[in-house]
């Protein structure tokens, strides 16, 4: 996965001229913290470096990194949706009363996925027809959709789950190495590969660093907005398949809070907030990054509320740190 | 100073939704005529009181064309530090807890001003990573420990409670809250400067308004006032906990946008947003009496929301397409 060199688009002048180099320092960065962190944890407990321990702590972050790819893409676009863990929740409760109505589990998946195909759709057509900024748009539907959700099922759980849909949340492919890391593994190069070396993915470029040239020259850029939006609806249902899959149970609190641990992890892999720059591989790398940091923690027993703490603390650390740097352009109306 | 066709469109907007909640007030008294009985409107302002006064903070940042979600963090951690301080120190008397809530919460809006102003973080990355910050130190403060009642002096409890005129104490605060914010906003040059601030960065900057400095401002506004409410809020329950106000934020936003706020900045007003937040609590308690489930209140404030934004869809558009106007923000 190479990195990818844009040709310098002037969007402000006293702005530092983006330079791949700097990108790749920036992802090397990131290389080095997870491999200092991976010997910490290592240090830090005999078992770590177990195969099977390895494959626990990749439960830890895949289901997030999966959303946390279509994310990357919608804030390249200059977007933001923060509304997707009560996609997950919705899609969550509406598989447990599929699964509760005696559907067998290939039905129960696809119903995840259509319900966050659905919701990503919703919040598309809010913004592109609607034309409602996204932050707003999505805040309204993070209530909406979380709401829907505790008005179906209230504060009973959903866990009429058949057995042998299990797999794709508790499932291993070979060995130690679960279905969840696979389909992770495989979707993060096929975003990479859309992002770095299609023309869907210089045009995604194109529309962040300034989508009115963008749209002047000739981009579909609300239809390209659309899509992507829908798309990141579609992978919050996958990740909430395997969420719930994990779990065993659904319940409309599920996965509350998560957007702030995706959004962190894109920022983290040096996304621009402005859009119009960043990589897969550093999102990759920020959310195993994140996965380790969490497991290693959570191996000496921290609470999880201690650990928002350091995702709050490590999102607005890099995003001020990208701007002191110069990485960062202006402040995007939000 | 506005255009005047915007005091225009301001007016019918408040009109309309004041009258608005009228009629929603009117449709549940037709139902169940005990609604509009004086004790129920009372307990109603009571309830409603506190989302008053975080949306009225939550205001002026709105105005600046920023978002604070760490609203409901924050009023989570001073609350919890109050109470903590008053266990420690029941003698002390309610002045220095009010004093301490105060600035506590003004100092956890300086931060997340600083982080917009200096460090030109976008407000909805700083507010989202403060959210769980401010979330996550209510926990490491207490230990993650309940302070209940029972380690709360008497005076710190009766405070909120205590009837003055009729109406207690934390509705009148959350009156005098709002009269303040009506007066700061309309005759004060700091007040007009937020406005102007959120209204056009370009032409504020020109005019000498520094506009990172206003919306500095307006998240220590908004701090101050989460802090007070933190101190309200724990008093009220008579419990202070991790959890305190959790997801009430988005409430928040929800009564500013239905109040008539707009999000890309320099619209609204006191008056539109105190209407606003009583047309969400006339919901809330509505709800119980006409029997629906209390599950239901989220999707309702959901629905509300993203109906109002769309509503008020035509005042984003006129600021669509100026990107890269406002992108050149001037700076200090």
């Amino acid at each position: 996965m190479s990195t990818v060199s844009r040709p310098f688009v002037a969007r402000d002048s006293g702005r530092v001229p983006f330079t791949w180099r700097k990108l790749l320092r920036w992802e090397s960065l990131l290389a080095l913290v997870v491999l200092a962190d991976f010997l910490l944890n290592t240090r830090l407990s005999p078992y770590f470096l177990d195969p099977w321990t390895l494959s626990d702590a990749s439960f830890n972050f895949t289901e997030r990194a999966i959303v946390a790819l279509p994310m990357a893409f919608l804030i390249i676009m200059g977007e933001i949706d923060i509304s997707v863990g009560s996609t997950m929740a919705l899609a969550s409760v509406l598989m447990g009363m599929v699964a509760a109505a005696g559907f067998g589990t290939p039905i129960v998946v696809v119903t995840g996925i259509v319900v966050g195909f659905f919701a990503g759709c919703f919040n598309a057509v809010l913004v592109t027809v609607f034309r409602v900024p996204s932050i707003v748009a999505t805040i309204g539907t993070l209530s909406l959709f979380r709401g829907i959700a505790y008005a179906l099922v209230g504060d009973r759980v959903l866990k009429a789950y058949h057995p042998n849909f299990a797999y794709f949340g508790q499932g291993y492919v070979v060995g130690p190495i679960s279905f969840e890391l696979v389909l992770f593994l495989v979707l993060a190069v096929i975003f990479a590969i859309i992002l770095h070396t299609t023309v869907i993915g210089r045009r995604i470029f194109a529309i962040g660093a300034n989508p009115i040239a963008a749209r002047l020259s000739g981009l579909r850029v609300d239809s390209y907005k659309f899509w992507i939006f829908a798309l990141l609806g579609t992978m919050a249902g996958l990740a909430s398949v395997l969420l719930t899959s994990r779990l065993g149970s659904t319940r409309p609190s599920i996965a509350t809070g998560w957007e702030l641990e995706i959004i962190t992890m894109v920022i983290l892999g040096g996304i621009s907030i402005d859009g119009g720059q960043g990589s897969i591989l550093g999102v990759v790398l920020a959310a195993l990054l994140i996965g380790l940091v969490t497991f290693g923690l959570s191996l000496l027993n921290v609470p999880g509320i201690v650990l928002a703490i350091i995702t709050g603390g490590l999102l607005i650390g890099v995003v001020a740190l990208s701007a002191a740097l110069g990485y960062s352009g202006k402040r995007r109306r939000h | 100073m506005p255009k005047p066709s915007f005091t225009l469109k301001k007016l019918p907007h408040e009109a309309g939704l004041g009258l608005l909640t009228l009629l929603l007030l009117a449709a549940v008294t037709i139902a169940f005529p005990s609604f509009i009985h004086i004790g129920n409107l009372k307990s109603l302002f009571d309830d409603t009181a506190l989302l008053i006064m975080f949306a009225i903070g939550e205001m002026f940042v709105l105005l600046t064309r920023g978002v604070d979600l760490s609203v409901a963090a924050n009023a989570a951690l001073t609350g919890m530090v109050v109470a903590l301080f008053n266990a420690a120190h029941p003698g002390l008397g309610i002045v220095p807890v009010l004093v301490i809530s105060i600035a506590m919460g003004a100092a956890l809006g300086l931060f997340n001003g600083l982080l917009a102003w200096k460090f030109r973080v976008p407000s909805i990355v700083a507010t989202l990573g403060t959210l769980s910050v401010y979330r996550g130190l209510v926990y490491v403060a207490s230990g993650g420990a309940w302070v209940n009642s029972g380690q709360m002096s008497p005076l710190f409890l009766s405070f909120v409670r205590a009837p003055v005129l009729g109406i207690s104490v934390l509705s009148w605060i959350a009156i005098i809250v709002a009269v303040l914010a009506f007066l700061f906003l309309r005759y004060t040059v700091s007040g007009r400067n937020l406005y102007a601030a959120g209204n056009n960065p370009n032409a504020a900057g020109y005019a000498g308004i520094d506009v990172g400095r206003m919306q500095c401002l307006a998240f220590i506004l908004s701090g101050a006032i989460a802090g007070l409410a933190g101190y309200l809020w724990v008093a009220r329950f008579a419990v202070a906990y991790t959890d305190v106000a959790s997801g009430f934020e988005l409430q928040v936003i929800a009564a500013c946008v239905i109040g008539g706020v707009s999000i890309t900045g320099g619209v609204g007003g006191v008056v539109g947003v105190v209407i606003g937040a009583l047309f969400l609590g006339i919901i809330k308690n509505a709800l119980p009496v006409v029997g629906i489930s209390p599950f239901f209140q989220m999707a309702v404030s959901g629905l509300v929301i993203t109906i109002a934004v769309i509503l008020n869809a035509g005042t984003y558009r006129k600021s669509h397409g100026r990107r890269i106007l406002e992108r050149a923000e001037a700076g200090p």
